[in-house]
């Protein structure tokens, strides 16, 4: 089920960001990598919510509240198909799809325990090799990560 | 990352790979050439390894170079929990060219990054070690008298060997037919074989040692079997001497076949190959030398033109 308008509107959000299509299973990874936990603005969470593109499915809506690309872009690591609403006076200003950009500045963690990044105190760095199928590759110890793998920092 | 640094082999582009094998080529002529007079040069060994110490060791006392550093990192201070990055910045401060391994994966990627002198990657881990990789592309050049279109036979363990996805790498540049000879549970990772395919370079996956395979290599990479990357053991014991090479077997190949190993080798080239004129692998190792003269001169930016 995608929101429409109507239904935006009766969140009765006036201003804001609503994330949508998030898998059930990854909303409250998303809220923390969105560190959504320490914002003090309101913020509605819906989960378990049926979706007949991806099944289960959560919904964040985040009041007066804009993004920069670059985060909203790193929720793609666990919600691939998440769509972004930007919302201004009531009204859906805004739709975008999330696409994992180029490269993980210090997002994401290691899955090799004798990776360099797991053993000193530094930013780790990943190169999305397989946006399709969110395949990253370690810019140090050079070994790919596959979805299953990826665990926020 | 510092342009100069030599981390992966993937750092050099074709042009930069023959350039240090035609430098190797001219150390090889003439090694001792004191280009280093009154550089300090550090070999930081958080990992013992004295093949390879011994080897970046002797390339800079030939070039007239002086050495600092430490063998084994229970002498160190990263054992009192000092940072990789602390050390690197610490020891950048005395000498213009850092040599080192590491046991852990990327860690000379990183020491690139802090450091204000150039790093060559002596080994990190499992992961790159450049410089066997260039000894080697070194040796085939020699050998073969060019590095283009040739058939690449490797055999042992595929899977954990970094020294033949390295090469793999390297050899990408020069349209080689590759040879995969391993068990099914040592076999080249596909990520590999996708490498390949994209570049459309042939590859031919094997699960018998046998003469047919042999007699159409040009190169034959012969790698270590080792017990401890079995998961059944009794796997291991099917398959160890399955992968070994014997004098025998070499009757019908090709004039110009030559052996490679890393080295040290265990049990998978008998010793009767090594009287054949076509085991290469303790002259692979001294060719390490020249390359290691060479790689040096190319990340310091000196020259060597005759
Ligand atoms: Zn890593």
């Amino acid at each position: 089920m995608e929101l429409s308008d109507k239904e935006l509107k009766v969140a009765a959000l006036e201003n804001g960001t609503v994330i949508d299509r998030i898998p059930s299973d990854q909303l409250f990874k998303v809220v923390s990598l969105l560190h959504l936990d320490t914002m003090d603005k309101s913020i509605t969470i819906g989960n378990n919510l049926y979706s007949h593109k991806i099944g289960k499915k959560g919904i964040i809506k985040i009041a007066d509240t804009f993004f920069k690309e670059e985060d909203i872009d790193k929720i793609a690591i666990l919600a691939p198909k998440a769509k972004i609403n930007i919302i201004k006076d009531y009204q859906v200003v805004h739709k975008q799809e999330v696409s994992l950009p180029d490269q993980l500045h210090d997002i994401i963690r290691c899955a090799n325990p004798k990776c360099i990044t797991n053993n000193e105190p530094m930013a780790t760095k990943f190169d999305v090799i397989d946006k399709e199928n969110v395949t990253v590759k370690c810019c140090y110890c050079e070994q790919a990560i596959s979805k299953e793998q990826i665990k926020i920092k | 990352m510092r342009k100069e640094s030599l981390v992966s082999i993937t750092d050099y582009s074709k042009d930069e790979i023959l350039e240090v094998l035609e430098t190797a080529k001219l150390f090889e002529a003439n090694p001792n050439r004191r280009v280093l007079e009154g550089k300090v040069i550090a070999t930081l060994f958080f990992e013992p390894s004295t093949r390879t110490r011994l080897s970046f060791e002797t390339a800079v006392n030939r070039l007239g170079g002086r050495i600092i550093g430490f063998s084994d990192a229970s002498t160190t201070s990263s054992t009192k929990g000092e940072t990789l990055k602390d050390t690197i910045i610490m020891v950048s401060n005395y000498v213009d060219l850092i040599i080192m391994r590491h046991y852990l994966d990327g860690a000379a990627r990183y020491a690139s990054e802090v450091s204000p002198k150039p790093i060559i990657n002596a080994g990190d881990g499992s992961n790159q070690h450049p410089s066997q990789t260039l000894l080697d592309l070194y040796s085939i050049y020699k050998t073969q008298g060019t590095l283009e279109n040739l058939n690449i036979t490797m055999v042992g363990d595929l899977k954990y060997g970094r020294t033949v996805h390295s090469l793999l790498m390297a050899m990408s540049h020069f349209h080689p037919t590759f040879h995969f000879v391993a068990p099914e549970e040592l076999k080249m990772p596909d990520e590999y074989k996708v490498y390949c395919d994209k570049l459309g370079i042939p590859y031919e996956e094997h699960r018998d040692f046998t003469e047919d395979i042999i007699d159409r290599a040009d190169i034959l990479y012969m790698t270590r079997v080792q017990r401890e990357r079995f998961t059944d053991l009794m796997e291991y014991e099917k398959v160890k001497n399955v992968y070994t090479l014997r004098n025998a077997m070499l009757a019908g190949s090709k004039p110009n076949l030559r052996i490679l190993h890393p080295l040290p080798r265990v049990n998978e080239i008998a010793y009767d190959v090594d009287d054949n004129p076509k085991a290469y692998y303790f002259e692979q190792a001294k060719n390490g030398l020249y390359t290691r003269q060479a790689i040096i001169c190319k990340v310091l930016g000196i020259k060597i033109t005759d």
